[in-house]
């Protein structure tokens, strides 16, 4: 029972990372239509950031908060100085155009920092934190970090002008140019939020995965399934869907190796993780194109 | 009476293809005016040139200042507000978000709140559905929540594309009635494109009819009104 509940956690642990990504790949697809596929290589560029920040003496959370106001700037000038010129262009030239920051945020991080795999520390303290045996300081705090950024962007989008001004230029781009909003604008905030968002799950999975240029690479794989899951278009199902599939490896995982302990038969392990996970997505997907939460969206022709 | 927005030599373009060509029209401080014309003829154009929304060339003075090639925010906070052909309603959003979108910019919160009372006024029926997903509005309702978004705005100048298209004639007739009055009370210009004639030609003190892209007639709306050809074409009878 113990085990399983832990399995939970670190589940829910997981989930917490897999959800701000998927928050960041949705948010820029709302407004653009588009899968950023550099958002994982931008989140791990600024966790380097961080660790750079740190190795110069500032605090945990000092670099932290520095890393995503840096990382809110450079999501806001990758839209500005490379995205905007290719508004009109066809959809293949932004995939490249993705594809190629993917490659180049790989290559600096490797130019600047090594491949070596580093450390990199967790905020949260050692003991007192957590629930014994089931939960762990860093996963606990993982979780609680995930909820409070998640809920102040729930508050920012919800609540303030500014926050409706960015959902009615995702919405509907020109009525929202019609009453005054400069959408232009918008998406590059967009683009700056999703990055701080990103930045925040890369600072918070780094002490688990540990540091390296391609720490995120599963993750991205794991956030997009995620968005797809819960719905490609919709934040909140994107968060759930993080949520879900964290929960969903770690239980596949889980119960192939009760499995194995019973029959002793090995069918499925955790080497198995995520193949499992994509397998799941595909089946969600086939049963329910729109994601669990997503909404079936109708072209009138 | 003094030009509120005036056009000449106006020419639009959607890609290699002209859709407008030299079209020229003044729209006098507080009247309404409006845009006659078969399919085709450029109605919608105009008013999309007129807001930076297709390709333009020629000169469009509004309250003396030229404001083409401006990007389409900065003309609509000039104070031009444009109810765009379908309404343009952001279906995900409240009837509340609608509005106060076309506030963001305002800092002053009791002078929105002041606006959308005033705006309810004249569209009662949107303020019992406040906090409805506009997108579950009747097509009325959300011609009604287009004009009155346009109206938080304070525009000095409304561009309205096909307020009549697709509704009921007892609602298109409702939606008139406020038109008129929001002109009146509100000291705001109108410029109405319209594919049912004879109502905008009652409404209207102006008309300019547009045919394949150039302006083919203009005059008061009695005038227009009498003439035999737009009586044949446009009024049927």
């Amino acid at each position: 029972m113990e085990q399983f509940l832990q399995q939970i956690a670190s589940g829910l642990a997981n989930g917490a990372i897999y959800a701000c990504v998927a928050l960041a790949l949705v948010m820029i697809y709302v407004s653009t239509d588009h899968i950023n596929f550099a958002q994982g290589e931008m989140a791990m560029f600024s966790t380097y950031i961080s660790w750079q920040l740190m190795s110069w003496g500032m605090s945990f959370w000092v670099a932290f908060a520095l890393t995503v106001i840096i990382s809110f700037a450079m999501g806001v000038l990758i839209e500005r100085l490379i995205l905007r010129p290719l508004h009109n262009a066809p959809v293949l030239s932004i995939i490249v155009v993705f594809i190629g920051l993917l490659a180049i945020f790989n290559s600096m991080a490797g130019a600047f920092w090594s491949y070596l795999i580093k450390e990199f520390p967790s905020p949260f303290p050692k003991s007192d934190f957590g629930i014994a045996g089931v939960i762990g300081p860093h996963q606990l705090g993982v979780v609680l970090i995930t909820l409070i950024v998640l809920g102040l962007l729930f508050v920012f989008f919800r609540y303030t002008p500014l926050g409706l001004a960015m959902r009615a230029a995702a919405q509907n781009p020109q009525s929202a140019r019609l009453v005054g909003v400069r959408v232009d604008w918008m998406l590059a905030l967009g683009w700056g939020l999703a990055a701080s968002v990103g930045a925040v799950a890369g600072i918070m999975v780094a002490h688990i995965v540990y540091l390296e240029p391609n720490m995120m690479g599963g993750i991205l794989l794991y956030a997009f399934a995620s968005a797809l899951v819960g719905g490609i278009s919709n934040p909140a199902g994107a968060v759930a869907g993080g949520f879900i599939v964290g929960i969903l490896e770690n239980m596949v995982a889980y119960a192939g190796n009760q499995l194995e302990k019973a029959t002793g038969i090995y069918i499925i392990g955790n080497g198995e993780k995520l193949t499992v996970a994509l397998i799941i997505v595909i089946f969600v997907l086939t049963v329910k194109p729109a994601g669990l939460f997503g909404r079936v969206v109708v072209k009138r022709v | 009476m003094a030009a509120l927005l005036e056009v000449s030599g106006l020419k639009a373009f959607y890609g290699q293809t002209q859709s407008l060509y030299d079209v020229a029209f003044d729209i006098p401080m507080g009247g309404i005016t409006t845009l006659l014309g078969a399919n085709g003829a450029g109605k919608t154009t105009t008013l999309r040139a007129i807001c930076n929304m297709v390709r333009t060339d020629g000169t469009i003075r509004f309250d003396g200042k030229n404001i083409r090639g401006m990007a389409t925010e900065e003309i609509v906070r000039q104070r031009i507000a444009h109810v765009p052909e379908g309404r343009g309603t952001f279906t995900t959003l409240t009837v509340d978000e609608n509005l106060r979108i076309a506030a963001y910019t305002r800092k002053d919160k009791q002078a929105v709140k002041d606006e959308l009372e005033r705006v309810f006024v004249y569209f009662p029926r949107l303020k019992e559905r406040i906090q409805q997903q506009a997108g579950t509005l009747s097509g009325g309702e959300q011609q009604m929540l287009a004009i009155a978004r346009a109206l938080m705005l304070k525009p000095r100048l409304m561009l309205l594309d096909e307020p009549s298209f697709g509704l009921a004639p007892l609602i298109v007739l409702e939606i008139f009635r406020i038109l008129r009055r929001i002109n009146e009370e509100e000291k705001v210009s109108i410029l109405l494109v319209e594919q049912n004639a004879a109502l905008a030609l009652d409404l209207a003190t102006h008309a300019y009819v547009l045919e394949t892209g150039k302006v083919v007639m203009s005059g008061p709306s009695d005038v227009v009104k009498n003439d035999e050809n737009v009586r044949k074409s446009y009024l049927g009878y």
